[in-house]
């Protein structure tokens, strides 16, 4: 097998990614795409961010063997790789740290995010308090109302939430708004990406900085089992969460399961089931699988997790997905609900609504298995941002 | 072919800058659109760009998204767009450029939107989502009877004004500020040096600057750095505040075709 090596040299997985961007945006790329790749083989800024993920966010964060669940299913070994221990309470800070990093050598002194459920808007308010710069959060009328608490957080931190009532509200707008902002406003502003999507080189650094998940999600099994997993489990919205944890086991046979959000149900046009259904197209900067009508026009999606609620998905993971690397399923919203009931009564872990997807796919797979596979599900965050919500729906 | 290049020196050589009008497909109203945008040239408009809707247009501001949401809302879409175009191109041979994202299109069908746009008489079209980058992976041969307007804007290095010179065909559409569409203050944002220095640099085309200019002063002030000017967002505003006649749009493009005339 040849080893994994995309991007290619324009930004491309296959035919998927790219740069479909307004004219403006192609120097600003460019510019970040040659600061990132010099900072990537510098030791100093290697450095500085294994300092921050270590004494900041308080990695490398466990790998915790669900003993309950793993009994309760009687097949398969499932050990839950907990990013909700991050600090700011997901893997979002990840992604955050390395970026506000790159501001600083591109001498931006003005941070930009969109954020959907409020963790990825959260974490960059945290890095942009920390590191003294301004920060502006785009964010869905709808998505505001239901992530009540993290909206707070944002303002906390010092940041601006501004709210955005086009479309459906929701994360696709927010990052309408936010790619429009930094068109206005390149010069002085950065731009974080929240996930592995948009144009090159954003879906390879984010990438990048998320695969810490999978690298120390190797060496701890590794530790604890002596071997590799059987598979890994991982929700995907943009799909950030999920390429952290896949990328560092791409040369390896573990079995990768991507699990997105069914909503209401595949067969309803409530779901955001982007590799399911979706159909090529171009979209925010990117070439990649899409939920579209007939004449092109993006689709209102839907989920109960406001973080997978986006009609696109990386291009790395449409790329995964025709090239039958990662196996697609989905999840939905009852499903959800269930799973997060589950893992918080067996194991003591109230999982974010997104990673509830994720731990849900186990009642498909761990039957399947036998008793000695070994299952890792990345627990992408944590649930107390969603306790409203599961309190409707559950309470 | 090199129709609208052509067309453009044509104006020039009678000592006038081009008015190139920016229409919302369908928009304000569909049933009415054709007369409307025949009435756009009487007025004045040298060239009409027929802006097809897309449900999230990145380089726009909020009045083109409205305009477009607008239009998908009554029904509009890329096949109705090339309709309208087929429809106007009887009534008059002046240009038609389509004007719109990539997404789309890739749904229509890459070649099948060449061959129906060509036989609906459409002179060319410009995709600002479609960079130099992605050019050769969009585009193919199909496209060769159609100008592909490429833009530039303040960010856009000289190396990269004459690489993006030698590809566009048509005219080169020049953006005087980052950002988005939309009304905004000539003597806050644009950028004379950029303008000065790209209209030097713009060698192998026409060269027609974009955004912001919704006044016959603003034509004046932008008319040293072009060979045209273009106007989208002014005159959709206008339009969305007429209830009925076009009166006051109307009026508006000929006003901006006069300043083209002493410019």
């Amino acid at each position: 097998m040849t080893e994994y090596n995309l991007p290619d040299n324009n930004g491309r997985y296959g035919k998927f990614g790219g740069k479909y961007v307004p004219e403006t945006l192609i120097t600003p790329l460019e510019e970040l795409e040659k600061v990132y790749l010099e900072a990537k083989s510098d030791p100093e800024f290697i450095k500085e961010l294994n300092a921050l993920n270590k004494e900041y966010t308080g990695r490398p964060t466990p790998l915790t063997f669900a003993e309950r669940l793993t009994k309760h299913y009687g097949k398969g070994k499932i050990y839950l790789k907990r990013e909700d221990l991050c600090h700011t309470g997901a893997h979002k800070i990840n992604n955050a740290l390395g970026q506000i990093l790159l501001a600083k050598r591109l001498g931006k002194k003005r941070i930009i995010a969109e954020t959907g459920a409020g963790q990825h808007g959260v974490a960059t308010a945290t890095v942009c308090a920390k590191f003294g710069l301004e920060c502006h959060v785009y964010m869905g009328e709808v998505d505001i109302e239901r992530q009540k608490p993290n909206v707070f957080r944002m303002r906390l931190l010092g940041a601006e939430v501004i709210p955005v009532s086009s479309g459906s509200k929701t994360l696709k707008d927010a990052t309408n708004e936010a790619i429009r902002d930094w068109v206005a406003n390149v010069g002085n502003t950065h731009y974080i990406i929240g996930s592995v999507m948009g144009p090159h080189p954003y879906p390879m650094l984010v990438r990048d900085f998320q695969s810490i998940i999978g690298i120390e999600t190797k060496a701890q099994i590794l530790e604890a089992e002596g071997r590799l997993p059987d598979y890994a489990i991982a929700c995907v919205g943009g799909g950030s969460n999920a390429m952290g944890m896949f990328y560092p086991f791409l040369n390896d046979s573990v079995k990768k399961i991507g699990v997105e959000a069914a909503g209401l149900g595949l067969d309803t046009d409530k779901n955001c089931a982007t590799l399911t259904l979706g159909q090529e197209g171009i979209f925010q900067g990117m070439k990649t699988y899409l939920l579209q009508d007939e004449f092109g026009q993006v689709l209102e999606v839907y989920s109960i997790s406001a973080g997978l609620d986006y009609p696109g998905v990386g291009p790395e993971h449409s790329y995964l997905k025709d090239s039958q690397q990662v196996k697609y399923v989905s999840i939905d919203d009852k499903q959800a609900l269930a799973a997060t009931a589950l893992l918080s009564k067996l194991e003591g872990i109230i999982p974010a609504l997104e990673s509830a997807h994720a731990i849900a796919y186990l009642e498909s797979l761990a039957p399947t298995t036998t008793k000695d596979d070994i299952i890792i599900v990345n627990v992408s965050g944590r649930g107390d941002k969603d306790l409203q919500t599961i309190m409707n729906n559950l309470g | 072919m090199a129709n609208i290049s052509n067309y453009i020196d044509k104006i020039n050589s009678k000592g006038e800058k081009a008015l190139s009008v920016f229409l919302t497909s369908g928009f304000p109203q569909k049933e009415n659109f054709v007369d409307l945008a025949c009435s756009v040239f009487d007025a004045g408009a040298d060239i009409l760009e027929i802006g097809f809707p897309f449900s999230d247009p990145l380089a726009d501001g909020p009045v083109i998204q409205n305009s477009s949401h607008l239009a998908i809302q009554n029904g509009i879409n890329l096949k109705t767009t090339l309709e309208y175009a087929e429809k106007i191109k009887a009534k008059n041979d002046k240009p038609i450029i389509l004007m719109g994202y990539a997404n789309p299109i890739l749904k229509y069908g890459i070649k099948k939107f060449a061959q129906d746009a060509i036989s609906a008489g459409v002179d060319g079209i410009i995709i600002p989502d479609i960079p130099i980058n992605e050019y050769e992976e969009f585009y193919d041969s199909s496209f060769d009877p159609l100008d592909i307007i490429l833009l530039i804007t303040p960010t856009t290095n000289g190396k990269r004004i004459t690489e993006i010179d030698n590809i566009s065909r048509g005219f080169v559409y020049c953006v005087s500020v980052s950002g988005t569409t939309g009304v905004r203050n000539f003597a806050q944002n644009a950028n004379n040096d950029f303008l000065a220095n790209a209209y030097s640099l713009i060698k192998k085309n026409k060269t027609m600057i974009g955004f912001g200019i919704s006044t016959p002063e603003d034509v004046k002030k932008f008319s040293p750095y072009c060979d045209g000017v273009i106007v989208g967002s002014a005159v959709i505003k206008t339009l969305f505040e007429e209830q009925k006649n076009y009166a006051n749009t109307l009026k508006l493009i000929s006003s901006l075709k006069q300043a083209c005339k002493s410019a």
